[in-house]
This record gives C-alpha cells, sequence and structure tokens, in this order.
C-alpha cells in the first residue's frame, strides 16, 4: 500500500521538554512512535542546538528545525532536497509568528484550528502550495482580540469568505483590493556588523550584511522603484520575488509590485574590499589563577569610529568555562546577571558615553580542587546605532507609479552588531 | 492514549477568548466512560441545524485530531455535513475527511457526490478544492472517479484547476500505480502548458511518476528555461533539479576538454586492439571530439536563466541553481556559486548545516572557488558544535601552501575551545593540513607534540592518534616524539590513544630499543585491565618485540600470551593463538613461521588523511542521499554525461504562424503574461504559449517556414526560441502577402505540390499567377480527384465522391480563400513512388522568393481544402542534418508485409554537396510491443537528390514515439516518429445497421461524448467530412439522418473498432461522440478531431 511518496508526510511539533504537542498527517498517517527515534537523537545532541537536522530511520527520514523553543520535525519517506523541507518548515514557524505574533506553544496550542487550516492550505499532498502570507491571509484570517471577541458571540468564523483570488493571479504575493485612508510606505535599512576581533584587538573578520525591511500600506497596484545614491556597495544581493531582476541587472533600480504590509525586500552583503568601521572596542583581562580557586576579570567597552552618533543598547554576554562557581563583580554602569547553571554571564550597558566608560570588573569563583581553565571565554557584543548605516549605503529616492495618490514614505536606518565577538 | 486527554485539560487553561475552551468542559475528564458522553454531545452539535454549534463542534474535533487522539466513530456525523453552506465548517470537514476517509472507506464514498458536483462548479476556485479533496481521500473505490477528473480538470480553462489536477497526479498514483501510463497522459498534456502557475506541479508529479519518461521533456525543455524565473519559489526548485537530470543525459561535458586529454592517451594505447566494428564507431566518436568544443544553446539557455535564481531569497532555491552549477556549469563558471552559498551562512543553523555539507564537497573538487570566502567559514565559540566541525570540514579542504599560516593560526585558537569534541575534530585537521601541505608538516607535528601536555586527557588522545599518523610518513626522525608517547602511557587512558602508542612502539621499536621492552613489561601488568583494543596491541607489541629482540622479551611476550589465552574475549584469544603459532617456532608450525617477521615487521604505506566528503559529489549535490552520503529511497542518479550527444533537435518547438491567429484568441486573453521575463525574446514562447498543448502534428504545418528560417544559418548561433520565431515571421512577411493564409489544412497540399514540384519550379511566378487567376472548378476537381485518389487508394469512393460533389461549390464560394494552382500539365502521381518532400517545396519557395511575387502568394496557391489527408512532419532539419533533411508523411496506405503496420513514408533530401552514403535505420528504441520495419538502405545520395522510401512501424496503437538512428556513413542522428492518433487506424466499412450494433456494445466508458461549436466555415457538410478525414485515416459510414455524419475505422494492430458520430445541431452547436474500446485513442482523437473542426 505505502507507495513513494515525496515531499513532506507529517509533522510533528514537539516542546523542549519532548511533548508532541500538534501532528498533521497529509497522507497517510504515520505513527507517533516515529519521534522516538527524533528523541534519541535529542537525548545524545546533549544540547538543543547539535540535533542533527536530518535523521535516518528504518523507514523514514526525519527532517527538523528548532525555531522558538519548538522543534518541528517532518516526516519524510523519500528522496528530497532537505533544504526544501527546512525552508518550507521556517516558513511555516514565520507564518505562526505572523498570524499570532509569536510562535510559541502556547499560541499554537491557542489557536489550534487556525493552525491546522494553515497547514491545510500551505501543503497539498505534502507538496508547498500557499505560502505567501498574503494569500494565506485572505484564505484565513488572523486572530484579533476584537475579532475573536465577535466571533464567539455571533458564532462566525475566520475562515475569509471570499475565495483566494491571490493565488490566481500573476503577482501571487499582493492581495487585490488593498485600500488604506493614509497610504504610507516605510523603508528599514538594517545593517549589521559580524566580526571576530582577536585577543590583541585586531579585527580578524568583519562584514557587513544588510537587510531592507519593508512596511507598505499601499492602495491599489502601487509600482514602486528605489534607487540608491550608492547601490556599488551591495556585492551580494538576495531578492523578495517581487523584485524584477532585470531592472536590478540594468539600472541598478529596486522595481517591484510590493506585498502589502510587512515584508523583507532584499538582503545584501557589502562588499568585502570595503574595511568595515568596527564602532566599538573592548578592552580585557581575564586570567585564573594556578592552584587557586579564584580569577580576575576585567572588561571595559568603549566606543570607536561611530560617526558621531552613541552607541546604545550595548550588552555582553559571555559562556563563562564549566569551572567558574560564581561571580563577584561591579559595574560601573548599567547591571550584570550570572547564571550559575548555564555559566552564562549578561550585561547590560545600555548607552556608552566617551566621558565614562563603562567597566566590569571583579572576581571569579572557581570550583576548588578542579584544573585551571585552559581557555578564556569569547565575549560576545551587541549594541545598536541609530540613524547610521555603517555601510554608508543611502536610499536616494523612492518613485510610485500605477496609482494617483501621494503616499508617504520614509527610510529609517539602523546598525547592529550581528554576530560580533570578541576573542579573549 | 491515556496521556492525551489529560494534555487537553492541561491546555485548556490557557485558550484565549473565543477559542473552544476544550479544558472547561466539563465532559471532558479523562475517565474513558465520560469520553464516549463528550463524543454523544459533539454528535448532537453536529445534527443540529445551527452552523455555530456544528463549527464549534468541528473545532473541537479538529484540535482532538491534532493532538493525535481518535475521533474516528464520529465520522458518521461529520461526513453527513459535508454540504454544509458554511464555508468555515465544510473547511473542517473535510480537513476531518481527509484525515480519516481511509479508516472508514465506506462512509467516505457518501461525500463523494458533493465533490463531484463541486468539479462542474462554474467558481474555477471550488472546482480546484473540489478535485484536491477528492483527490486526497485516499479510498482505492474512487480511482476511475478521480481519473476522471483529474482528466477534466487537466484541460479546465483556468490555470489553477490545471495546477490542482498536477497536484493530485501522485497523489492518485500512490493510490493506484497501475493508472501510471494515462497519468502519463495527463503529465505530458499538462507539460505542455504554458502558464508558470501549472509548470512547477506538473514537473513535480513528472518527478513522482515518470521521472525516467525523460523524452517527455523535450519539447518543453526551452519553454520551462524560460518560464522558470516566474514560477513559484517551490516549483523553482523540482523544475531545477529535474533539469539538471535532464542536462547530463542531453548535452555534452563542458569540461570535456580536460578528460579527452585523459583519454586519447588511453586511446592511443588500447586503439590497435580494438576490434574491426567498433573502430568505426570510435572513429566516429573521436572525429566528434576533435571538434572544438561548442555548448549547446540549450545547454546555455539553461545556464543563463537560472543565474538570476541565485539571487532568490529562498535557500532551496538557491541551493539547487548552485547544484546545477557544479553538475553543469564549465569550470571558469562554476564560480558564480560560492558567493550565494556563504550568503545563506548567515541562515539558520538548520540551513547552515545543509549548506556546509555542500560546500565540504564542493571545496574539495573545486577549492580556487571558495577561496576568497575562506574567512566567512572562521569558527565562533557560539556556533553549534555540528556547524563547527563541517566548517571545520571546509577550512581544512580550503587549506594550500599560500594560506596556510592563516588556518593554522586560526586552528590554535579553537584548540582552546571549552567544546571539547570540537578540538578533538580540530586536531584532526591540523593532521589533514600536515599531510596535504609537506612544507608545514614539521610545524604542524611540533604543535601536536606540544598538546600531547595537555591538561585535557581528550586532547591527548587525539593528538596521540593523529602523531602516529603523522609519524608513519618519516617515523627515522622523530624517535624523540615515540620516546616522548612511550613516557605517556602511564598517564593517558583514553583506549585509542593507548593502543596507538603501543602500535607506535612496536612499529618503531628499533628506533627506542631501550624504551620497548619496558613498556612492555608496564603493560603486561595491567593487561587484565585494559580494554579489548589495548590488549590486542599489547600482543602485537609483543609479538613484535620478541621478533626483534627476543633475548629481552621472550618471556614476557609468553606471559603475555599466556594471559591472553584465557581472556573473556574471544578475539582476544584468536589472536593470542594465531600469534602463538606464527612467532614461536615449534615442530608443528608451517612455513609461514619463517615469515613471520616479514608479516609483522613489513613496510607500512602512512594512512592518508582525508576528507570523508571526497567523492560524495556522485550523489547530486544538495539532495537528501548526499546529505546522508546513502542512497536515500527514490534518489533518481545523475547520468554521467553522454560520450556522443543526442540529437538536439528534438527539442525544436516551432510555433507556426497560424497557432497565433486562430480561434483560440479568446483564450489567449485569459492567460497571464509573465511578470517578470521581460525580454521581448523570453515572453514570445510564453505568450503563444496560452492555449491548449499543440499536438505535435501542428509543428509539421510549418515546414516551409522552418526551412525558410534555416536559410539563415548564422542567426542561429545564440537561438532563442522567440528570436527564431521572429525570424520566421519576418522572412515570412518578407516572402509572401498573406501568410496567414498559410493555414494548417495548406499542408497537407504540399504532397501534391511536389509531386510537380519540379516543373512548378520552372515555371515559377508568372504561371503561379496565371494559375492564381484561372483558377475554375474543373481543375480543381480533377486535382481533387486525382490527388485523393493518390493518396487514398482503394478508399471508400463514396468519400471520395462526395468530396468531389462538394469541392466544386466551396472552392467556387471562395475563390480567396483557396487559390488553385495552374494544373494544367500536372499529371496524377504515381502510386509509387509517392510524392517527393517538401524540401523541395521549401526550397521552391526560396527560390521564388527573388522573383517578383507580390501578392499572389504561391504556397497559400497551392492549397486545395478538400485534399485533406496528407500532412508532411520533419524528421530531421536541414540545420540539424547537416545538410540531410528528412521529412515523412503518413500516405494511409496499407504496408505491404504487414497488416498490422503503419505505413510511413520518408523523403530524404540531400542538401550538402557531398553524395550521402549508405543511409540507413538502425538501433530503434521502441517501447515494448513496438516493431519497426526498416527502408532498404540507400547506398547513396547525390547532391541535391531526394530519395523516397516506405517504412513500416508498428505502433501497438499508441502514440508513443518510435526512436531510432538515421545513419549515413559519417553520422548518427537521433529521429524520432509520433503518429497522430488519427494515423493509428485504418478505414473500415460497414453498414448504418451495422454501425448502430457496434456502436451499442461500445457504450459507457467507450463512449466519449463533447460538445463543440463550429466555425463559419466549417458549417458545410463537406468540410465537415473533409476536416474530420483529414485528422483520422477513417471511413465514411452511410447515415440516413441529415446533418449526422458517421465515420467507421479499426486500429491497426490490435483491429479494435473506432466509430465516430458527429451530430450537427442548429447554429453552430455540434456533438462528437466517439466509441472505442481503446479509451486512450478515443480520447485523443476527440480532441484532435474537435481542433481540426476549430481550424
Amino acid at each position: 500500500m505505502c507507495f513513494q511518496q515525496k515531499m513532506i508526510h507529517s509533522l510533528f511539533l514537539i516542546n523542549c521538554s519532548g511533548d508532541i504537542f500538534l501532528e498533521k498527517h497529509w497522507k497517510s498517517v504515520v505513527s507517533q512512535s516515529v519521534c522516538d527515534y527524533f528523541f534519541e537523537a535529542q537525548e545524545k545532541a546533549i544540547d538543543v542546538e547539535n540535533v542533527p537536522p536530518v535523521i535516518s530511520t528504518p523507514h523514514h527520514y526525519l527532517i527538523s528545525i528548532y525555531r522558538d523553543k519548538i522543534f518541528f520535525v517532518s516526516v519524510i519517506q523519500t528522496e528530497v532536497p532537505p533544504l526544501f523541507v527546512i525552508e518550507f518548515l521556517h516558513r511555516v514557524a514565520d507564518t505562526f509568528q505572523d498570524y499570532f505574533g509569536e510562535c510559541s506553544e502556547t499560541a499554537i496550542k491557542d489557536n489550534v484550528v487556525i493552525v491546522y487550516e494553515l497547514l491545510e492550505e500551505m501543503l497539498d499532498n505534502g507538496f508547498p502550495l500557499a505560502t505567501e502570507s498574503n494569500i494565506l491571509k485572505e484564505l484565513i484570517k488572523p486572530p484579533t482580540i476584537l475579532r475573536s471577541v465577535v466571533n464567539s458571540i455571533t458564532g462566525s468564523s475566520n475562515v475569509g469568505d471570499t475565495l483566494p483570488t491571490g493565488q490566481l493571479s500573476n503577482i501571487p504575493w499582493r492581495r487585490a483590493g488593498v485600500k488604506y485612508t493614509n497610504n504610507e510606505a516605510y523603508f528599514d535599512v538594517i545593517e549589521e556588523i559580524d566580526a571576530i576581533i582577536d585577543k590583541s584587538g585586531s579585527t580578524v573578520f568583519a562584514e557587513i550584511q544588510g537587510v531592507i525591511d519593508s512596511c507598505i500600506k499601499l492602495s491599489g497596484m502601487p509600482d514602486l522603484s528605489l534607487s540608491f545614491m550608492n547601490p556599488r556597495l551591495l556585492d551580494d544581493v538576495s531578492f523578495h520575488p517581487c523584485i524584477r531582476f532585470k531592472r536590478w541587472e540594468s539600472e541598478r533600480v529596486l522595481s517591484f509590485i510590493p506585498p502589502d504590509g510587512n515584508f523583507r525586500l532584499i538582503s545584501y552583503r557589502v562588499s568585502s574590499q570595503n574595511l568595515v568601521a568596527i564602532p566599538v572596542y573592548v578592552k580585557h583581562l581575564i586570567s585564573f589563577k594556578e592552584n587557586s580557586s579564584s580569577g580576575r576579570f576585567d572588561v571595559t567597552i568603549g566606543p570607536k569610529q561611530n560617526m558621531g552618533k552613541t552607541v546604545e543598547g550595548v550588552v555582553m554576554t559571555v559562556h563563562m568555562p564549566k569551572a567558574v562557581l560564581n561571580m563577584n563583580l561591579t559595574a560601573t554602569q548599567g547591571s550584570y546577571t550570572f547564571d550559575p547553571v548555564t555559566k552564562v554571564l549578561a550585561w547590560d550597558v545600555g548607552k556608552i558615553t566617551p566621558q565614562k566608560l563603562p567597566n566590569l570588573k571583579g572576581i571569579v569563583n572557581l570550583q576548588s580542587g578542579a584544573p585551571k581553565p585552559e581557555e578564556n571565554p569569547s565575549l560576545n557584543i551587541q549594541f545598536k546605532i541609530q540613524q547610521l548605516a555603517i555601510s554608508g549605503l543611502k536610499v536616494n529616492r523612492l518613485d510610485m507609479y500605477g496609482e494617483k495618490y501621494k503616499p508617504f514614505k520614509g527610510v529609517k536606518y539602523i546598525t547592529k552588531a550581528g554576530k560580533f565577538q570578541v576573542r579573549t | 492514549m491515556a496521556a492525551s486527554p489529560a494534555y487537553g485539560e492541561e491546555k485548556g487553561g490557557s485558550s484565549s477568548l473565543g477559542e473552544p475552551e476544550y479544558g472547561h468542559d466539563p465532559a471532558s475528564g479523562g475517565i474513558f466512560a465520560s469520553d464516549y458522553k463528550r463524543h454523544d454531545d459533539l454528535k448532537e452539535m453536529l445534527d443540529s441545524n445551527k452552523d455555530s454549534l456544528k463549527l464549534e463542534a468541528m473545532k473541537r474535533i479538529v484540535a482532538m485530531i491534532a493532538w493525535g487522539k481518535n475521533a474516528s466513530d464520529l465520522f458518521p456525523a461529520v461526513v453527513k455535513n459535508v454540504a454544509c453552506k458554511n464555508i468555515e465548517v465544510k473547511k473542517l470537514v473535510y480537513v476531518y475527511l481527509v484525515r480519516y476517509a481511509e479508516e472508514q472507506q465506506d462512509l467516505a464514498l457518501l461525500s463523494i457526490s458533493t465533490f463531484q458536483r463541486g468539479l462542474k462548479d462554474p467558481n474555477q476556485l471550488i472546482r480546484a478544492s473540489a478535485l484536491r479533496v477528492l483527490s486526497s481521500i485516499r479510498v482505492p473505490i474512487i480511482v476511475p472517479i478521480m481519473m476522471l477528473a483529474i482528466k477534466e480538470a487537466a484541460s479546465d480553462m483556468s490555470p489553477y484547476v490545471r495546477k490542482t489536477a498536477a497536484h493530485a497526479i501522485p497523489k492518485l498514483y500512490s493510490l493506484d500505480s497501475d493508472q501510471k501510463d494515462q497519468l502519463i497522459e495527463v503529465i505530458e498534456k499538462l507539460l505542455a502548458d504554458k502558464t508558470t502557475l501549472v509548470a512547477g506541479s506538473v514537473v513535480m508529479a513528472f518527478e513522482e511518476v515518470c521521472p525516467e519518461r525523460i523524452d517527455l521533456i523535450h519539447k518543453n525543455y526551452r519553454k520551462l528555461c524560460n518560464l522558470l524565473i516566474d514560477v513559484e519559489e517551490w516549483g523553482q526548485v523540482v523544475i531545477i533539479n529535474m533539469l539538471t537530470r535532464y542536462a547530463r543525459t542531453q548535452f555534452l561535458s563542458p569540461n570535456q576538454n580536460e578528460s579527452l586529454l585523459e583519454e586519447s592517451a588511453e586511446k592511443a594505447f588500447y586503439g590497435s586492439e580494438e576490434e574491426d566494428t567498433k573502430d568505426a564507431k570510435a572513429e566516429a566518436a573521436s572525429l566528434a571530439k576533435r571538434k572544438p568544443y561548442v555548448m549547446d544553446p540549450d545547454h546555455r539557455l539553461l545556464l543563463r536563466n537560472t543565474k538570476p535564481l541565485l539571487q532568490s531569497r529562498n535557500a532551496a532555491v538557491v541551493m539547487a541553481v548552485a547544484q546545477l552549477y557544479f553538475h553543469l556549469a564549465p569550470k571558469a563558471e562554476v564560480g558564480v556559486i560560492a558567493k550565494a552559498l556563504v550568503r545563506l551562512l548567515r541562515s539558520h543553523s538548520e540551513v547552515q548545516y545543509v549548506v556546509l555539507q555542500n560546500v565540504a564537497t564542493m571545496s574539495i573538487k573545486r577549492r580556487g572557488m571558495f577561496e576568497p570566502y575562506l574567512k566567512s567559514f572562521y569558527i565562533r565559540s557560539t556556533d553549534p558544535t555540528q556547524i563547527k566541525i563541517l566548517k571545520l570540514e571546509v577550512l581544512t579542504n580550503l587549506a594550500n601552501e599560500t594560506n596556510i599560516s592563516t588556518i593554522l593560526r586560526e586552528f590554535q585558537t579553537y584548540i582552546r575551545s571549552m567544546d571539547k569534541d570540537f578540538v578533538a575534530a580540530t586536531i584532526q585537521a591540523i593532521g589533514r593540513c600536515a599531510t596535504n601541505i609537506g612544507k608545514v608538516r614539521d610545524t604542524c607535528l611540533n604543535g601536536l607534540v606540544q598538546l600531547l601536555s595537555n591538561r585535557d586527557e581528550l586532547v591527548v588522545a587525539e593528538s596521540v592518534v593523529v602523531i602516529k599518523k603523522l609519524l608513519q610518513m618519516q617515523p627515522a626522525q622523530h624517535s624523540e616524539i615515540i620516546k616522548h608517547m612511550a613516557k605517556l602511557t602511564d598517564n593517558i587512558q583514553v583506549p585509542m590513544a593507548r593502543a596507538s602508542i603501543l602500535w607506535l612502539i612496536g612499529e618503531y621499536c628499533e628506533h627506542v630499543p631501550k624504551i620497548a621492552p619496558d613498556v612492555l613489561r608496564k603493560m603486561a601488568k595491567s593487561f587484565t585491565n585494559e580494554e579489548d583494543i589495548v590488549k590486542l596491541q599489547v600482543i602485537n607489541l609483543a609479538a613484535k618485540l620478541y621478533l626483534t629482540n627476543s633475548k629481552q622479551s621472550k618471556l614476557l611476550t609468553q606471559y603475555v600470551l599466556n594471559l591472553a589465552k584465557y581472556d573473556q574475549n574471544y578475539d582476544i584469544r584468536d589472536r593470542a593463538r594465531f600469534i602463538r603459532q606464527l612467532i614461536v617456532p615449534t615442530e608443528k608450525s608451517g612455513a609461514l613461521n619463517k615469515y613471520a617477521k616479514k608479516l609483522f615487521l613489513a613496510q607500512k604505506p602512512a594512512p592518508i588523511l582525508e576528507s570523508s566528503f571526497k567523492d560524495r559529489d556522485h550523489f547530486q549535490l544538495g539532495s537528501l542521499s548526499h546529505l546522508l552520503n546513502a542512497k536515500a529511497v527514490g534518489y533518481q542518479e545523475l547520468p554521467d554525461w553522454p560520450d556522443e550527444a543526442p540529437d538536439p533537435s528534438v527539442r525544436n518547438v516551432e510555433v507556426p504562424e497560424w497557432t497565433k491567429c486562430t480561434s483560440r484568441e479568446k483564450r489567449k486573453d485569459k492567460v497571464e503574461k509573465p511578470f517578470y521575463s521581460d525580454s521581448e525574446g523570453e515572453s514570445g514562447p510564453t505568450e503563444s504559449a496560452d492555449s491548449e498543448p499543440e499536438s505535435d502534428s501542428e509543428e509539421s504545418g510549418s515546414s516551409s517556414s522552418s526551412g525558410t528560417s534555416s536559410s539563415s544559418s548564422e542567426e542561429q548561433s545564440e537561438d532563442k526560441e522567440g528570436e527564431e520565431e521572429e525570424e520566421e515571421k519576418r522572412k515570412k512577411k518578407k516572402e509572401k502577402g498573406g501568410p496567414r493564409k498559410a493555414s494548417p489544412r495548406s499542408v497537407g497540399s504540399e504532397e501534391e505540390e511536389e509531386a510537380e514540384g519540379k516543373k512548378v519550379k520552372k515555371a515559377a511566378g508568372p504561371q503561379g499567377k496565371k494559375g492564381h487567376a484561372e483558377t475554375s472548378s474543373e481543375e480543381a476537381s480533377a486535382s481533387e480527384s486525382s490527388s485523393s485518389g493518390s493518396d487514398s487508394g482503394t478508399e471508400a469512393p463514396t468519400v471520395v465522391e462526395a468530396k468531389r460533389r462538394k469541392v466544386i461549390p466551396s472552392s467556387k464560394a471562395g475563390p480567396k480563400e483557396i487559390s488553385l494552382l495552374d494544373l494544367d500539365d500536372f499529371t496524377p502521381p504515381p502510386p509509387q513512388p509517392v510524392p517527393s518532400s517538401s524540401i523541395i517545396s521549401t526550397s521552391l519557395v526560396t527560390d521564388l522568393e527573388g522573383l517578383t511575387l507580390t501578392d499572389t502568394s504561391l504556397a497559400p496557391a497551392l492549397l486545395s481544402p478538400a485534399f485533406g489527408a496528407v500532412r508532411t512532419y520533419e524528421l530531421l532539419h536541414r540545420m540539424a542534418g547537416e545538410g540531410l533533411s528528412v521529412e515523412y508523411c503518413f500516405s494511409r496506405r496499407p504496408f505491404p508485409g504487414d497488416p498490422h503496420m503503419v505505413a510511413v513514408q520518408i523523403q530524404i533530401s540531400n542538401n550538402t554537396d557531398a553524395e550521402v552514403k549508405s543511409l540507413r535505420v538502425s538501433e530503434p528504441k521502441l517501447l515494448a510491443g513496438m516493431r519497426i520495419q526498416e527502408f532498404p538502405e540507400i547506398e547513396s545520395l547525390a547532391p541535391g537528390d531526394t530519395a523516397s522510401v516506405v517504412m513500416g512501424i508498428d505502433f501497438c496503437d499508441s502514440t508513443q514515439a518510435a526512436n531510432f538512428q538515421l545513419c549515413t556513413h559519417t553520422r548518427h542522428f537521433y529521429v524520432s516518429i509520433q503518429p497522430p492518433v488519427g494515423e493509428l487506424m485504418a478505414p473500415v466499412f460497414m453498414s448504418e445497421n451495422e454501425f448502430r450494433k457496434e456502436q451499442g456494445k461500445l457504450t459507457g466508458m467507450s463512449e466519449i461524448t463533447e460538445k463543440l461549436t463550429l466555425p463559419e466555415k466549417c458549417r458545410s457538410d463537406h468540410a465537415i467530412v473533409q476536416q474530420v478525414t483529414s485528422a483520422a485515416n477513417v471511413g465514411r459510414v452511410p447515415c440516413g439522418a441529415d446533418n449526422e455524419y458517421r465515420f467507421a475505422a479499426k486500429t491497426v494492430t490490435s483491429g479494435s473498432l473506432v466509430l465516430i458520430t458527429l451530430e450537427w445541431r442548429e447554429g453552430a452547436a455540434a456533438q462528437l461522440t466517439v466509441n472505442s474500446e481503446k479509451m486512450v485513442i478515443g480520447t485523443m482523437l476527440v480532441k484532435d478531431i474537435i481542433q481540426a473542426l476549430a481550424q
């Protein structure tokens, strides 16, 4: 009976304590016991991040992702590109996020019927059918408090009663008949600095990755084109499907009919030839004394090359070695916490003012008798700089065609730390 | 089960407003008895006539399903609501139905009629959703219903419904794989669909049902390439993966020049031994090879059209393109994918995991590609271990003489990591760098030796293992290190490391003559407490020492062997016994004894430390099999490049002019234009797209135009379909006044034209003009009867009679439309050899091009509408055949010698300036049951000459193409003949009564009825008969009733009756009925006839 079946057969959602709290089958039912293989792998992996995304079992393959403390475990029976499944599962998680504001176990359990309806629409026979949020929202309305109150009284439904014409159009990402009284288009240029700084403070590796997230609330069928002052900065770009590739190739202009609402327009990498300005520096002294159960910890963070803007939202997290029992520190600014179980030190610094550099200093208590830790932990830094795109990227202009009204336009720049690590 | 109700309760508390509050339901306690009660409760709600109650109940049921609880006993209550008006209730019922129908098959059948009704709904979305649910119910009984529904939906007006049909195909296939053949037909039809919406889904169905039928792709290849960018993301992945496989079978390796060098060397060596027959082939092959490699334009098209997709936001699409480039692109171009793959490393860790696996494989083959991105693979302490280890793998693969120092510095920081598994992997990586790059071997070794004093035992152990491997390469220089390691036996407890040290000491005991026996002494002391793997190495060490230094170690060895003799592990006991026999000479011990030293202390080759990703690229990258490094179920092998390119002309799709101006325009406007394929060239084919799948027969319609376009050979270099098409258009317009008149019917007349080709050629323009002017009914009828006489041979005189009668008025009526050539000196062609090829006609047309032909066009002048049947098809285009052009037609004569074969008239023209010798058919590739009767070999064909031969093919009553090779003395051409369904039959004669009787037997599933609208020009008896007989080789059956036409035929192979009835009702409406036990033939015939009548 069981014949070859491609693509996704079943989906199980599992929480961190190993409970299967939702199952959906697109074909014949696969028993929950298949998840035992997953639990086995999970046990072996020690921590959640190391559960292999693809597990081979005697009759199935399990492909899983871990998002927001939930494992999405899909059951596959035959050859399929693993990224296909992984990418799809992330889309599912994104959709939940989009619908319920968070992708958590509670949110999913509370909205189990909507979740089920969504999963039904997103896959047909295990093959992705409608994954665009604009189409899904036409089919199934997201819950709002007001609507759920109304629904509970009137017994009306969350299912859209209009048929999803978007699916039929040649612009499947945009729903038809959009209407706003205030027409607005906002673009957030968000750049993240990925860097590895070595012990001596020199940069081992640094790179700028950026995205442009858009929030577009425009009536009708607007056709937008966005141009940059310095498009050459963008070295590698990936596009939302709405962007006309040919225009970009020939003119370096982003031309598109946008989806309605929030979406990521492009992600880009700034060409590696450009030197990356590192906005902060870290002075550190971490040492453990031989044959004693204590060590010293002294870290100072200072601003550097921030182009006159303030560095704010600075947070430092450190995974201390296992031998560390406790830390006794004083912060000149902000507050710190140390979790003796996970050995994570987190220091919430806040804003850096050059006049008074924030410093965290004190004693590290080690397990007595344990050998001195071989290595120093690396410091992970987060920060934010408003109104600055560190690469220097600038939007030149935004034009709208196809509609008569004048939209309100806005561009916001922000620089953040991405994977920013200081080795000590 | 017991756990889950409790579960429901647990979560009930947190449920928000408006959602069903499962937990608070008093009936939902964990006790079994109340379980039933609750279900009663739900049943009541479902039976009520309030939608809100039903909805509430359905929501609870769906929640139960979601938690994996059994709700199957509610089936009867739920299924009743399948026709509920409320959309949400309906949807939830569908959810329930799809989940449980398989378990409750009988009850599920109750719902079927609702869906069947839905299938006929005027709203396309409802049709689609009905088909979707219907096909998702896994109930074998409804297979025939599903099949019908799919077939119908596949020709639905709405592309969305057609997409749903494509989705339904794999569902049906998994339910009943016997339907494969029929499903393939549907797939074939949908593959020809020109909308982006359908493309992805149908390729998915193709991959699942018949991935081996690569021949179905030929005609759609260019279209798929051009549509690709507009297809939705998921479809793109499937199409790209399929096209990768396709390209591997159809094109030559772009990197063959390198492999050629190796091969030719080999050939020189073995060449003399080859047999004569093989020789010829090899020669031909090498001849082809010696030509500089030129990439097939179709190959280029694929690479060019997939490249932009590297910019996709979907990681799966990027990966698909990357693997396509890796497997198909010339080496110099593969580099472009590196950037995109590196970008994916910013994505979720699962994506990173998969991408890194693939990068690891790629970086072995094409190291240079990722070198510029070396730093992107640097490891952060926050990366998960599995990612770290993969990055390490990539870094190691990328290491070379220039970057090794940076990499080693990086490795040094990794060694201090807290993550011990990662440290161990780093040490191995250092070992690999040391083996691969001789320059740094000593540096690495020193570094590793330093690690031996590391505090962490795991680090030390791993270092020992790696050092052991490195030392094997040059042991003499490193006795110090060996001594150092010997000391470690006191401290290290990790078995693998202890075993490695022991092995090392044993192997190089000559370098450490003093220490070795001492180590053995210590090990003998602790022997009983060691792990098995260590014990084996102790025995090994003892044996080696005994052989080299028996004076000091004889007793120790005896002792160790005695201990081992009583060990618990039989491997160790065995080994001890074996070694004792081997090394200790006794009278019993055999000849081996002498060689013991040679056996134990032979030079051992140093191990090669290589990546576990080596050679993984024999799996298609990006596939599950590649990731697992094991063939997954359903994995399609990536074929090797062919040695010789298959015929590229199979992909030629010529879009004839007239397809654009026929009655299909009304459909065209519904079809979306491609949104983003901006270039004209690309949108060309998509636009003409719209419409329905064109049967191959249409292609031939443009035979003349193809001939023309071929004259512009230099313009073909980078031919996109669109360009070609444009080219044709322009030429045509230049050429003659009303190309649009070249209606498909005209093609049939080419035979006639050719018969007297040469004469006409000489007569050229003026006569053509005159002929046009002088068109007379008499001549028309004369030509009519003679030509029909020639081609329909012994066929029904009635038909001919009928034709003759009708022709006269019609040709008079429409002189503008039907202009006939002056046929003064036209003599009926002799029955054999039958008319010459249309190549003459095309060359004729080209010849005439320069003449003063203005509005009096020649080609349209040649058409005689009543002269229906024979249409020529192109077998080998002049360009593809390197000057040799071959056409064929179905002469509709019984094939002499075998009544089960269809006679195919083949017309071969030699347009080269050299003689073509020994033309023959070879290596037919036929489906089971099909047979070919080859034509006798043509000894030689002079330049400019044309030969006509007849071959017989038994198609087994299927429209599958007969593939074979057409060989000349120098070349082989892959060609295929695909018969239109109408040619698979021969007319039969029967009376009206007989017809009725037979028709009575062929009802039900064997009867296919279709309504149609007759266009203006087809509303005469004559036109109808003529169109039907041109579409199919059938004989007319007399009929009493007015406005009813009957035809009959038998299929050639099996002799099954095919009965056609056309009822012409008032106005334009008509109804076509085909009765045949061969349903496939019936359906296709209906389609073809309707198409013929619509034109």
